[in-house]
């Protein structure tokens, strides 16, 4: 860890309003006051999924020489802070300064396997994984010292790495108690844990300490990581996903490019390895201008794309099922409407990286894999390699937003290294193929139906929600990772179906006596897995823009519509936040303001939104002014991540919903760049305003995915007050709003 | 191989290349700087951005035989030499205008070269100057402000 600059600490500990813990340990030695400890209270809930697994303090976290902590966990930083999560959660129940706690991410052998970093759903497992692993190491600690000290548990101070008498004045440090010895107790409810009123870093606006390493560029992303020796490696990709290989010319390759060490062809996978990496992406241009490969099958018309997901869809489905919805056609008032959603790219600003290294018996991979345990399952199926005889760190990327690149970057390195043995192989992925061969949110078709009685409220909802998977993430099945599917004997994926992430949020969170969800499932054109918040995003696009034409066929205000169909009081909250958010908002002739509201899978965290934005009734162009959320996501672990999260989830969800789609033709994907897929520029980000409602006695719930869902239906609510236009296609464009 | 003199961050780097080589890749590949990141290696995204003579550029499409004798500042020459952050840096650590931060550093090269021509921008100028730096986070408004804050720190 590094040591913060006095200036900012002072400030830190001044902004906390709080005694130091860490200058209380030089009171102890001075005769200053002892700390008032925190009360602890029983917390006997459930455990953490995390924890089944790993129900040890030592599985969670380790005790140092010096006094500090090092807590392991099965996450991969990618942006979202999860670092200063752990930390937070680990410090407030050690009572121990923030610095003195260290926090590994995920290592195949060393760290818990927590699955994937996804589903927003790191605080939930591995935070309050931490917590509970914590809390029993202070209890842990506490009954040893006392033994050591001779003084009754009651009788003991602990904080900042040490316990102390109260009675003699003697303390011992962590590591004079543990004697080099972690603790393996297992973690058993009831767990006492600190009273949350008495919280001095959870639910505060804890500054990140990682981006004063980012602007100095001392931050290692897995793009950064080097090793002595270390070669690179490109791999040549197919002209389409079902391309063979046919023929290669590399005979003046070593003529035309210096520094190529060997070239790789192994069935249909193409790839040099070179000295420096320019002279990969050199190589790798050479090879795609000498290698002949058979025509792709070719994809439905761009145009035809909704038509074709009817076609070859299976189904229905019926996932969910409460009352009769029969009624719906007696309906006095009845409306229907579809909705649909294009396939939407993942877009990390960095590109896929892998690196792997294969020293004869072990092959270590690194790699910003969002799971790397069953990444690892997926590597030996594919290398017929045991995966006892695989080890994978894992190394920060950049944001990727879901299942995007990082596993099949990590699956081209570790094939390369059984190649080009003892020697470090980075493979770093061009733009191109990022944006090419990324699996896509996928497109999706919602049809929604909904019938009001004689009283305006809705009596009936029918949805019926066509998508791909939301999930090929890596596991045992080699073909999810993209270079499988082109050995000599190539690993075709196993189908997945929807795994309920397709129609998440489809079931709105009203109450509405008869309802009916029907999933339809299709598969291809294009790859696709999972994208922040799955099919939530265009279930609530369509849900909470069918909301706005309900009220208004019901002659009532949107949201006191809503308002009438929720009695969840958290709910009620957030949109009485909103509406108190935007009150004195004025609005000219061509603005609107649109809102939306859900409850993130109906069991998770709440938001209410609001976005204001101005229409050119001539040209149709858009100009999102504001948008505003409020938010209650349980108990706050810090109050800037959230903020930070929310505010740039609805920026991007900004940008999928006004810009993205990814364009392709019969042959091949076009949308190969940022210009070729334009995302949000400087010039077009609205301004933001985040209110969080923190409920520290209610589960803490993941907010990452969270701001995306409401966003397009609170911008489509927002164009129809501004214009009476009503688009049902996303992405709304202006040609949309003038042909609408 | 042709040689080059490169005047990096304060100092000569003699560096064997091919004349084509990127400076994006001297500099990561070559001389081991991390702050200029590979976004697309097609000028679209910034977060390749360094300082040539003062002036924010994109290195990843700039061959090093175009680069002759001028002044180049990556971020790892923006501190002083007494490790001091410069105004632009410690604004974004005090805004905590970062999620993954990837595109950090071409944020902070725009805003340094923003900055030394324009000590006192309004928002329409901050936005245009960015406008070539993509960033996929949505961190775009904390990163405003950071500029906001630069100015008045400088």
């Amino acid at each position: 860890m590094k040591v913060k600059p006095l200036r900012t600490r002072r400030k830190f500990l001044k902004d906390l309003g709080y005694i130091s813990v860490g200058f209380t340990l030089l009171g102890a030695c001075t005769g200053v006051e002892d700390p008032i400890m925190a009360a602890r209270v029983d917390y006997d809930g459930k455990l953490p999924g995390s924890m089944g697994r790993a129900n040890t303090v030592n599985a969670w976290l380790e005790i140092l020489d010096d006094g500090s902590i090092r807590v392991l966990s099965g996450k991969v930083e990618l942006g979202q802070g999860i670092r200063t999560a752990i930390q937070q959660v680990a410090a407030e129940e050690l009572d121990m300064d923030l610095e003195k706690v260290q926090v590994q991410l995920a290592e195949t052998g060393r760290t818990p396997n927590e699955g994937y970093t996804g589903a927003s759903a790191s605080i939930q497992n591995s935070a309050m994984s931490v917590r509970y692993a914590a809390a029993t190491a202070r209890q842990e600690l506490l009954g040893l010292a006392s033994k050591k000290l001779n003084t009754p548990i009651d009788d003991l101070l602990l904080y900042s790495g040490i316990v102390k008498s109260k009675l003699d004045n003697k303390s011992l440090t962590f590591a004079e108690i543990l004697e080099g010895v972690q603790i393996e107790k297992e973690v058993s409810l009831p767990v006492p844990i600190k009273n949350k009123k008495e919280h001095r870093y959870v639910g505060k606006a804890i500054p990140r300490t990682d981006i004063r390493d980012m602007v100095r560029g001392q931050a290692i992303y897995i793009q950064d990581l080097r090793f002595p020796g270390m070669v690179h490696a490109r791999v040549v990709r197919p002209p389409g996903y079902t391309s063979q290989l046919m023929s290669i010319d590399d005979t003046d390759l070593r003529n035309e490019v210096p520094g190529v060490l060997k070239t790789v062809v192994k069935g249909s996978i193409v790839a040099v390895i070179t000295e420096r990496e320019h002279q990969a992406i050199k190589a790798e241009k050479y090879l795609r201008n000498h290698t002949e490969w058979t025509t792709p099958i070719p994809f439905p018309e761009y145009s035809k794309l909704y038509a074709h997901i009817k076609e070859v869809a299976t189904g229905p489905e019926t996932v969910k099922s409460a009352g009769d919805v029969t009624a719906i056609s007696k309906e006095m008032d009845t409306l229907k409407a579809r909705y649909t959603k294009p396939y939407i790219k993942h877009a990390s600003m960095g590109p896929a990286c892998g690196i792997a290294m294969f020293d004869g018996e072990v092959l270590h991979v690194w790699s910003h894999s969002q799971g790397i345990y069953p990444m690892r399952e997926a590597l030996s199926t594919m290398l017929n390699l045991d995966s006892e005889k695989i080890h994978i760190t894992a190394v920060p990327g950049a944001g990727c937003f879901g299942h995007s690149t990082a596993d099949d970057a990590a699956a081209d390195a570790a094939l390369l290294a059984l190649e080009y043995p003892n020697t470090h192989v980075r493979v770093q992925w061009s733009r191109q193929d990022e944006h090419t061969w990324d699996p896509f949110g996928p497109a999706m078709i919602v049809e929604l139906e909904a019938g009001l009685d004689e009283n305006k409220n809705i009596n009936s909802w029918k949805a019926e929600v066509w998508t791909d998977s939301h999930s090929t993430r890596p596991n045992e099945d080699a073909g999810t990772v993209l270079t499988a599917r082109y050995l000599e004997t190539p690993y075709q994926m196993k189908s997945r179906g929807y795994l309920g992430g397709g129609h998440r949020n489809a079931d709105p969170y009203y109450s509405i006596p008869n309802m009916t969800v029907n999933a339809h499932y299709y598969y291809g054109p294009l790859r696709t897995s999972s994208l922040r918040s799955l099919g939530s995003f265009t279930n609530i696009f369509a849900v909470e823009s069918l909301m706005d034409s309900l009220a208004e066929k019901a002659g009532q205000d949107p949201m006191e519509f809503r308002l009438k169909h929720l009695e969840d009081e958290r709910a009620i909250a957030v949109i009485q936040k909103v509406k108190e958010l935007t009150a004195s908002q004025n609005i000219a002739d061509d603005q609107g303001v649109g809102y939306a509201f859900m409850r993130y899978k109906n069991t998770d965290a709440y938001i209410a939104m609001a976005a204001k934005v101005a229409v050119d009734k001539v040209t149709g162009s858009i100009e999102l002014i504001k948008m505003w959320a409020a938010v209650d996501v349980g108990e706050v672990i810090n109050m800037d991540g959230i903020t930070n999260q929310i505010e740039g989830g609805l920026i991007q969800a900004a940008s999928w919903t006004l810009k993205e789609q990814v364009s392709f033709n019969t042959t091949e994907i076009t949308g190969t760049d940022y210009l070729k897929y334009p995302i949000l520029r400087f010039s077009e980000i609205p301004e933001v305003e985040i209110a969080i409602i923190n409920r520290p006695e209610e589960d803490a719930k993941g907010v990452g995915e969270v701001p995306m869902p409401p966003t397009p239906a609170a911008i489509a609510n927002a164009i129809y007050k501004a214009c009476d236009k009503r688009v049902f296609d996303l992405p709304i464009t202006p040609d949309k709003i003038l042909r609408a | 191989m042709p040689t080059y003199h490169l005047n990096i961050n304060g100092s000569k780097s003699k560096i064997d290349t091919e004349a084509d080589t990127p400076l994006l890749y001297i500099l990561r590949d070559y001389l081991e700087l991390n702050g200029p990141k590979f976004g697309c290696g097609l000028s679209q995204c910034g977060s390749c951005a360094v300082l040539v003579n003062g002036k924010p550029t994109n290195s990843c499409m700039l061959p090093v035989s175009t680069i002759g004798d001028a002044e180049i500042t990556t971020l790892e020459g923006l501190e002083s030499t007494e490790g001091r952050l410069h105004a632009v840096q410690q604004a974004f650590v005090n805004e905590q205008a970062a999620q993954c931060g990837y595109c950090l550093n071409g944020m902070i090269m725009s805003a340094v070269g923003l900055l030394n021509t324009n000590a006192n921008p309004d928002e329409k100028e901050i936005r245009n100057a960015l406008q070539g730096n993509l960033c996929r986070c949505g961190t775009h408004p904390r990163i405003i402000q950071a500029i906001k804050t630069a100015a008045k720190n400088l």
